[in-house]
This record gives C-alpha cells, structure tokens and sequence, in this order.
C-alpha cells in the first residue's frame, strides 16, 4: 500500500464521482453514472500514472472497485517479478 | 503547420502525401461514381505497409507513432473518404487485438492484418442498434469450447470484402467481443448501395446464422465486449477519423482556392468577392484549428495520457463539424458546377456528412464532451478543498 498511489487514486476518481470523500471501499461501479468511456480511461490512467500494463488477466472487477482495491492492484503489479 | 512535428514525422507526411497525390487523388472520383474499391489500390496500400503502419514491429508492422497514423489518416481523407475508412476500421480491429487478444489471437492475426493479407471489419452497429452500441441484440452462446453467434451487422465499413470481423455481441455475462473469419459457415454479407457518402467504402450487411467460432476467438473476456474491446477500437476509429476529417477540410480548401481564382463574375474573379473570401477564410481556420486539435490528440496518445481519449472526442467532434462546413461551403463557391459529378467537392459534400455520424454522432460527442468539462472543474474543486482547512460545522 502507498499513501502516494492511494491520493493519485482518489483525486483521479474524484473527476468521476461527485463525493468529497471517497471512502477507501465505496464500491464507485455502484456510485451512479459511469460514462461509456470510463472504463478504458481508468486504464489507461492507471498504465500512464504506474508504468505498468493492465493485460487481460488483469481485468477483474474486483481490481477496479474502490480505490482500496485500485491501490492494492498497482501495489501487486508493481512487485510482481518482470515477465522474461 | 509542420512545425510541430519530428524530421521522421515530417518525412512520413511527404511521403503519405506523394502516395496519395499519385495513386489516389486522380481516380477517387471514379472510385465514388462506381461504388467500388478496385482490389489493386487495397494491395498497393498493404504492399507499402500503409495497412499495418500502427501495429508493432515484432508482428511486421510499421510500429509507427500515433501522430504518425495520424498523419496518413490526413492525407488518405484529403485524397478519398473510402480509402481513409478502409484504414480506420482496418487499423481500429489490430488496435483491438493488439490491446485485448491472447497471445494466441496476436500470433495469429496480427501479422496477417499488419501485412494487409487479411482486411479487418467492425460489426458492431445493427438495424435497432447504432450509437447505443449497448443496445445489440446479436446473441452469444456458449457451446463446449465454441461460440454460436446469431445476429444481424448493417453499415458495417468494408463488410463486403473484410477478411475478419470484430463482432459485437451479448453473452450470458454482457457485452462480449468476438473474431469471426469470413469463411465461418452461417456468415454472409451483402453491399449497401447509393450511400450519401463513402460511396466506395463497400459498406454491408452482414449476417451471422449460427456461426461457430472457437472460445479463443473472444477478446477480453466476456463481458468487457463494450467497455473495453470496442471502447478502445472506437477510441482510435474517432482518432483516425478526425484525421481524415482534416484531410476533407483540406481538400475543399484546395479546390476552392484554385476555382476562386480561375471563376470570374462581374468581370473579376470571384475570390475578389467579399462573402467568397469569408467562406475561404472560414475554411481556413479550420484547417488549421482542426489540425492542431488532431496532432495533441496524437501526441497525448503517444504519452499514454488518459487525457486522449477527451482530446480524441474533442478532436473529431472539431473536425468532421467543420469538414461540413468546409464542403457546403465549397460546393456554394463552385456553384452549379459544385453540384455536379465533375467537380470532387459534390464527394466531400456526401462525405462529410458521413463523418458527423460514424465513430459517435456529433450529439454524442457533444454529451461525452460536456461530461469531460464537469470532470476537469471536479479535479480544481477537489485540489481546493484538499488545500483547504474544514472549518466547524460544514
């Protein structure tokens, strides 16, 4: 866990989510409106603010949920060995 | 207007621009009228690697930079509509598979498509379903280690001669995005003719009765067909196509430049008149304004800044508006003549309109647009009360 990487998180998903607090575990696919775009702009975010790249195991709900889950999904991406 | 771009850009723009100048200005017209696309400008396309520019270099493509694609999307939009969207969709299926596929569908296709041996085509809209790409009705079944597929495309882009579409359908888990060969029993296409516009784009139906294609042929994972799949295909389709947009507006500048100062009325050319002149310098600064909108999109792309996709939308939704204003108002200097098949603004005119419905209509743009804006004022009002002590009682 990163206090840096969870406050990039949260001010990211602050553009989204009309709330002035965003809980560590608020569910932000149950938070109401989530554009079409929404999807591959986190993404694309996430690949672009950790250097690391989001593959198709990677694609799970659950990794995407809160910014909890968020942090904890680049924490383990990051110490993950590099692929040969 | 170059300024911006590197020696190998700038290099690349020449060169795209020779090709076009040479091989597909002087016969787009008749490309247009016959509503065709001859097979031999497809393969000269793949031959110069022109159809896998994009895709990376361990798959034999060009691996070139957005701005770069961005570039050829230009100059093939200047020179003809079709050519440009057989790029756009062709460039958006590799983009697809390259960003979702499996290592096997990569291994497998991606040099195919790179090559230009097979032609992608993007089957997602339906007679009930267009800009609400949610709404398709196409049906996904699971059967074993297979997919049955049934369900009916239209206005789908080079449908009548792609090799392998990308097929938006519904699985029991969601939207899921699919590969189908051509020659999958149960696919069958037909052309759509007298379209408005891109009149040689070989636009079809397309039909899918029971088609079977292996589990390994989804992209993502079932579910994420929207979302994801065709999310990041049409993300780059709006790119391409606000490039070729630049292109119209290029071209209907061109043509009125030369034909303002050849036409005389009242004994004097008619670029000496007052209202031509507003037309022309309406047309352009949006040339120009269209095309920086374009190259930040590609550069934002090229830094891998979440911020393109707005740049992307605000960049096509700019461009395809005033590539429509560009060709009415080409079509009004030229007058009669501009109202008939002997001058290639009537083509810009069709095109143009195209190009504010395809890749998101301009409403659509226009909604999505005004989304970015409450987000961008979300992230000031989010720093301010971060930097602001609470006070008691709020």
């Amino acid at each position: 866990m990163s206090i840096d990487n969870k406050a990039k998180i949260a001010e990211y998903l602050s553009r989204f989510f009309p709330v002035q607090d965003l809980k560590d575990d608020d569910d932000i696919f149950q938070l109401g409106f989530v554009s079409s775009m929404f999807a591959i702009q986190l993404v694309s975010f996430v690949e672009h603010e950790f250097g690391l790249t989001i593959d198709n195991d990677d694609l799970e709900l659950d990794n995407f949920r809160s910014v909890g889950a968020l942090d904890a999904f680049v924490s383990r991406k990051l110490s993950a060995p590099v692929a040969s | 207007m170059t300024s911006t771009l590197t020696a190998e850009q700038a290099q690349a723009q020449k060169e795209f621009r020779a090709f076009a100048d040479r091989h597909v200005v002087p016969h787009a017209d008749a490309y247009h009228r016959t509503q065709r696309t001859p097979p031999e400008i497809v393969a000269l396309l793949a031959s110069e690697g022109l159809l896998g520019l994009p895709v990376a270099t361990r798959y034999g493509g060009g691996g070139a930079d957005a701005v770069t694609l961005g570039l050829l999307a230009g100059e093939l939009g200047r020179a003809c509509s079709s050519l440009r969207s057989l790029l756009t969709v062709h460039t958006m299926v590799a983009h697809a598979v390259a960003r979702w596929g499996s290592r096997e569908l990569k291994e497998t296709w991606l040099p195919r498509l790179a090559a230009g041996e097979s032609i992608g085509a993007l089957a997602v809209s339906e007679p009930g379903a267009g800009s609400d790409a949610a709404g398709v009705t196409t049906r996904l079944t699971r059967d074993g280690d297979s997919w049955l597929i049934d369900g009916h495309k239209t206005w789908t882009t080079y449908g009548e001669t792609a090799d392998v579409f990308l097929v938006l359908g519904r699985s029991p888990e969601g939207p899921t995005a699919v590969l189908v060969e051509r020659d999958t029993a149960g696919l069958s296409t037909e052309l759509i003719e007298d379209l408005i516009g891109i009149r040689a784009s070989m636009t079809a139906d397309v039909r899918l009765d029971g088609c079977r294609v292996p589990a390994g042929h989804v992209l993502a994972r079932p579910g994420l067909g929207l979302s994801h799949v065709v999310g990041t295909a049409l993300d780059l389709g709006r790119y391409t196509v606000g490039w070729g947009c630049v292109g119209i507006v290029d071209a209907c500048l061109e043509a009125s430049v030369d034909y303002a100062g050849n036409r005389e009325t009242f004994g004097t050319p008619i670029k000496d008149h007052q209202l031509v002149r507003q037309m022309i310098s309406n047309m352009y600064t949006d040339a120009r304004a269209a095309r920086l909108m374009c190259l930040e999109a590609g550069r934002l792309r090229d830094e891998g800044d979440p911020g393109a996709l707005a740049q992307t939308s605000t960049a096509k939704y700019f461009a395809s508006t005033a590539a429509s204003r560009a060709a009415a108002s080409a079509v009004q200097i030229h007058g009669a003549n501009g109202c008939s098949s002997g001058f290639p603004v009537q083509r810009y005119l069709g095109d143009s309109r195209v190009m504010e419905i395809i890749e998101g209509s301009s409403q659509i743009h226009q909604i999505g647009l005004a989304e970015y804006a409450f987000q961008e004022r979300a992230l000031v009002r989010h720093r301010k009360a971060a930097a602001t002590p609470r006070s008691e009682g709020r």
